[in-house]
C-alpha cells in the first residue's frame, strides 16, 4: 500500500506544496499558521475552480483557451445588470452568470461536436471574440466598485463558520467534480474517451456529446467565477483576466492532467493550483519581486512536463515505440 | 532496416506505372479552392475598404498597411512548416519579448547595431533550440511545453525589465523597422516576401519540405520511411525561433523601446494566420501562399477598420470570426452544399 502511495503523484505532488509551505515558514513563521493558509486556499479559489472546468475538457483530448474571456464577458454581463439595476438580488444574477457561461461554453461544444473542428482552433477564435464582445457590451466603459450595489460586493466576503463564502464555493466545486468524475457514467465516459475514443465508441459512448458535455461544465464553470472574480476585485474591464487561461492550463499541467487525454484527476489538480497559489502568495513574503512570478510559473510547469512524461512512460501503453526500437 | 530492404522490390516491379507523389486530384482542387477563397477576400476586402475610405489606395496607406502583418506573418511561415509538422510552439511571442530585452540590455552596454542584430537572432535560436530539444530529446508534448517556456522566456523578461522600459538603441539600429529599401517598400516588407519565397521553396521543392508533410500526415510511417522525425521537428523548432528572434529585431527597431509587456498576444495571432492559411492543425497539409494570403487579410481587416475608426479589440471579433467560419463554412458546403466535393 505504502509502495503505490509512493508512485502516485498526487503524494509528490502534496509533498511539494508541503515542502514549499515548509520553507517559506522557516524563515517567516507566520505564513504557515492556519488563517494564512485559509487566505491562500481563499486567493486560489477562482484558479482551484477554473482548473476543474478545464482539466474536465482536456481530459477528453481537447481544450478551451476561451475560459479567461467567457469569465471576463460573463463578468461585464453581471456588473452592468447590476450597475444598472441595483435591485436584481444577487442569487438572480449567479443563475444569470451561470447561464451566460453556460451559452458561451455551448456555442465552444457546439463547434467541436457538430462541425468536428479542432477545439484549439475554435477556442483560439471565440477566445478573441468572447473579449471583443465585452468591448461591443461596454463600450469600453469600466465597470467600478461605487457603481456596484454592497450586496453584489459582499457577498463572497461573508463568513460561514468563519470561512468566506468564496472558500465555500470552491470547496462545494470540489466535492461536486469529485463525486462526478469518480461516480457518473458522464463523469467516467469523459476518460474513457480521452484513454482511446474508438474503444469508447464501441462501448456505446457518444464521443461528440461528451466533448460537448465537457465545454459546457467548462463554460458554466468560467460563468460562475465569472461573477465572482468581478465581486472578488471590484472592477469590470475588457482587460479582466487577460491571458489566465494560461495559467489554469498550468494548473492543470502541473496537477498531473495529460494534455493527450484521459489522465488527471481532481485532487491533482487542487493540488497544482494550490501549489501555484502558494507561490504566488509566498514571494511577497519572502521578498522577491512580484516579476519572478512568471518565470517561476513557467520552470514550473516545464518540470511537471518532464516529471508527468516519465510517469505515463512508466505505465506505457506504448506499443509502436518497442516496434521502433527494433 | 527489414522493412526498407522488403520494400525495395516492391518498387522496382511496379516500376511501369507511376507512383502519385501527390494527393487525388479532388483533394488537390480543394486546396486550390481554399486559396482562392482567401484570394476573393482578400479582392473583397480591397474593395470594400477603397470605398469606405479615400484614404486606403494611396501607396503610402498600403506601405505602412504592412507593418500590421510583417512581423507576425515572418513567425507564421515557420509556424506553418511546425505545425505541419504536428507540433506547435505558443511560446513565439515570448522569445520576441525575451530577444527585444537582451537586445535593450546590450544597447545599454553600447554594443553597436551589428552585436544588437547577432544577439536578436541569437535568442530567439537559442530558445526555439530549448523547446526543440525540450520536445524531441525529452518527448514531451509541444503545446504544454510551449506554455511552458512561454512563462518562462517571457518571465525572464519580467525579471530583468521589471516595470522599466530600454530606450536607448543607437540611432542606425531604426533601420529594419523604419527604413525603405526602395520608394515605399519599406525593409520590414522586403524582408516578408524573401522570407516567403524561401519558405515556399523549402515547403514546397525540397525533400526537407516533403519530409515535414509525410511526418504531419503519420509520423510513423514517415520513421519507417527512414525519416529523421525528431531531427527535422528540431529544425522546425529552431527555424521558428530564428523567425521569433528576426521579428523581435523588427519590433524592436520599429517601437524603439523594449517593455517586458512587448508582442504579447502575438502567438494567438501568428496561429491564427497559419489555421487561416489553410494549415491544418492537426499536421499533414497546408501551403506558404494560404499562409502569406492570410497574414495579408489579417493586415488588411486590421487596417481597414482602423482608417475607419474601429477600436483594435473589435477587429478581433472579426479575426477571430473569420478564423472560425473560413473552417466551418468549407465543412457545411461538404455537409449540405450541392453535391460532395470529395
Amino acid at each position: 500500500m505504502s509502495a503505490s502511495l509512493f508512485r502516485q503523484r498526487e503524494f509528490w505532488l502534496a509533498l511539494a506544496v508541503l515542502l514549499l509551505i515548509a520553507l517559506v515558514s522557516a524563515r517567516f513563521p507566520g505564513f504557515a499558521n492556519p488563517g494564512n493558509l485559509a487566505q491562500i486556499f481563499n486567493d486560489t479559489s477562482l484558479l482551484t475552480m477554473l482548473a476543474l472546468g478545464q482539466m474536465v475538457v482536456i481530459l477528453t483530448r481537447s481544450i478551451d483557451l476561451s475560459v479567461a474571456s467567457n469569465l471576463c464577458f460573463t463578468g461585464m454581463v453581471v456588473a452592468m445588470l447590476n450597475a444598472n439595476y441595483p435591485a436584481v438580488p444577487v442569487p438572480a444574477l449567479i443563475v444569470v452568470a451561470l447561464g451566460v457561461g453556460l451559452v458561451l461554453g455551448v456555442v465552444n461544444g457546439f463547434f467541436v461536436w457538430r462541425l468536428n473542428i479542432p477545439s484549439i482552433v475554435v477556442t483560439l477564435g471565440t477566445l478573441t471574440i468572447y473579449r471583443g464582445a465585452t468591448f461591443v457590451l461596454s463600450g469600453g466603459a469600466w465597470v467600478n466598485a461605487d457603481r456596484m450595489s454592497p450586496d453584489f460586493i459582499a457577498f463572497q466576503r461573508q463568513l460561514l463558520l468563519g470561512v468566506p463564502v468564496l472558500s465555500w464555493v470552491a470547496l462545494l466545486t470540489i466535492l461536486l467534480f469529485f463525486l462526478f468524475l469518480t461516480r457518473t457514467p458522464q463523469g467516467r465516459s469523459l476518460y474513457a474517451i480521452g484513454v482511446n475514443p474508438t474503444a469508447a465508441v464501441y462501448t456505446g459512448i457518444d464521443v461528440g456529446r461528451t466533448k460537448f458535455m465537457a465545454f459546457c461544465i467548462s463554460g458554466l464553470v468560467s460563468g460562475l467565477c465569472g461573477y465572482l472574480w468581478i465581486s472578488r476585485y471590484v472592477i469590470a474591464s475588457v482587460e479582466v483576466a487577460n491571458g489566465y487561461e494560461l495559467n489554469v492550463i498550468a494548473a492543470c499541467v502541473i496537477g498531473g492532467v495529460s494534455i493527450a487525454g484521459g489522465i488527471g484527476s481532481v485532487l491533482g489538480t487542487v493540488l497544482g493550483a494550490l501549489f501555484l497559489g502558494v507561490i504566488a502568495n509566498a514571494l511577497p513574503v519572502i521578498n522577491v519581486s512580484p516579476f519572478w512570478q512568471m518565470a517561476i510559473s513557467g520552470s514550473a510547469i516545464i518540470l511537471a512536463v518532464v516529471l508527468n512524461a516519465r510517469g505515463e512512460r512508466k505505465t506505457g501503453r506504448i506499443i509502436l515505440k518497442k516496434a521502433e526500437a527494433l | 532496416m527489414t522493412l526498407v530492404a522488403s520494400a525495395a522490390p516492391q518498387t522496382t516491379s511496379s516500376q511501369g506505372r507511376r507512383l502519385p507523389d501527390r494527393l487525388d486530384k479532388p483533394f488537390r482542387s480543394a486546396l486550390l479552392s481554399w486559396e482562392m477563397l482567401l484570394v476573393l477576400i482578400v479582392v473583397a476586402i480591397f474593395v470594400v475598404n477603397s470605398f469606405a475610405s479615400p484614404y486606403f489606395l494611396d501607396p503610402w496607406s498600403l506601405s505602412d498597411l504592412s507593418f500590421n502583418f510583417t512581423e507576425k506573418g515572418l513567425i507564421a511561415l515557420a509556424m506553418a512548416l511546425l505545425i505541419i509538422s504536428g507540433e506547435i510552439d505558443l511560446s513565439v511571442a515570448a522569445i520576441m519579448a525575451l530577444g527585444s530585452t537582451l537586445m535593450g540590455m546590450a544597447a545599454e552596454a553600447g554594443i553597436a547595431t551589428p552585436g544588437l542584430v547577432a544577439i536578436g537572432i541569437g535568442t530567439g535560436l537559442a530558445c526555439g533550440a530549448f523547446n526543440g530539444v525540450l520536445v524531441t530529446k525529452l518527448g514531451l508534448p509541444s503545446i504544454v511545453v510551449t506554455i511552458g517556456t512561454m512563462s518562462l522566456f517571457r518571465g525572464l523578461a519580467f525579471i530583468i525589465l521589471g516595470d522599466q522600459a530600454y530606450k536607448n538603441y543607437p540611432a542606425d539600429f531604426a533601420f529594419f523597422g523604419q527604413g525603405y529599401v526602395a520608394w515605399v517598400f519599406s525593409f520590414e516588407l522586403v524582408l516578408f516576401v524573401v522570407a516567403a519565397l524561401v519558405f515556399w521553396f523549402l515547403l514546397h521543392r525540397t525533400n526537407f519540405g516533403r519530409r515535414v508533410f509525410t511526418i504531419g500526415n503519420n509520423p510513423i510511417a514517415a520513421q519507417f520511411s527512414g525519416v529523421r522525425v525528431e531531427r527535422i521537428k528540431f529544425v522546425l523548432f529552431c527555424l521558428t525561433g530564428l523567425m521569433a528572434g528576426i521579428a523581435s529585431v523588427l519590433i524592436t527597431s520599429r517601437l524603439g523601446s523594449t517593455r517586458p509587456s512587448i508582442a504579447q498576444g502575438y502567438e494567438l495571432e501568428v496561429i491564427t494566420m497559419a489555421v487561416l492559411g489553410g494549415v491544418s492543425i492537426l499536421g499533414g497539409s497546408g501551403s506558404i501562399l494560404g499562409v502569406v494570403l492570410a497574414a495579408v487579410i489579417m493586415g488588411l481587416v486590421t487596417f481597414g477598420l482602423g482608417l475607419l475608426n474601429v477600436p483594435g479589440i473589435v477587429m478581433s471579433i472579426v479575426i477571430g470570426v473569420l478564423l472560425i467560419s473560413v473552417i466551418a463554412l468549407p465543412i457545411l458546403w461538404n455537409r449540405y452544399g450541392p453535391r460532395k466535393a470529395f
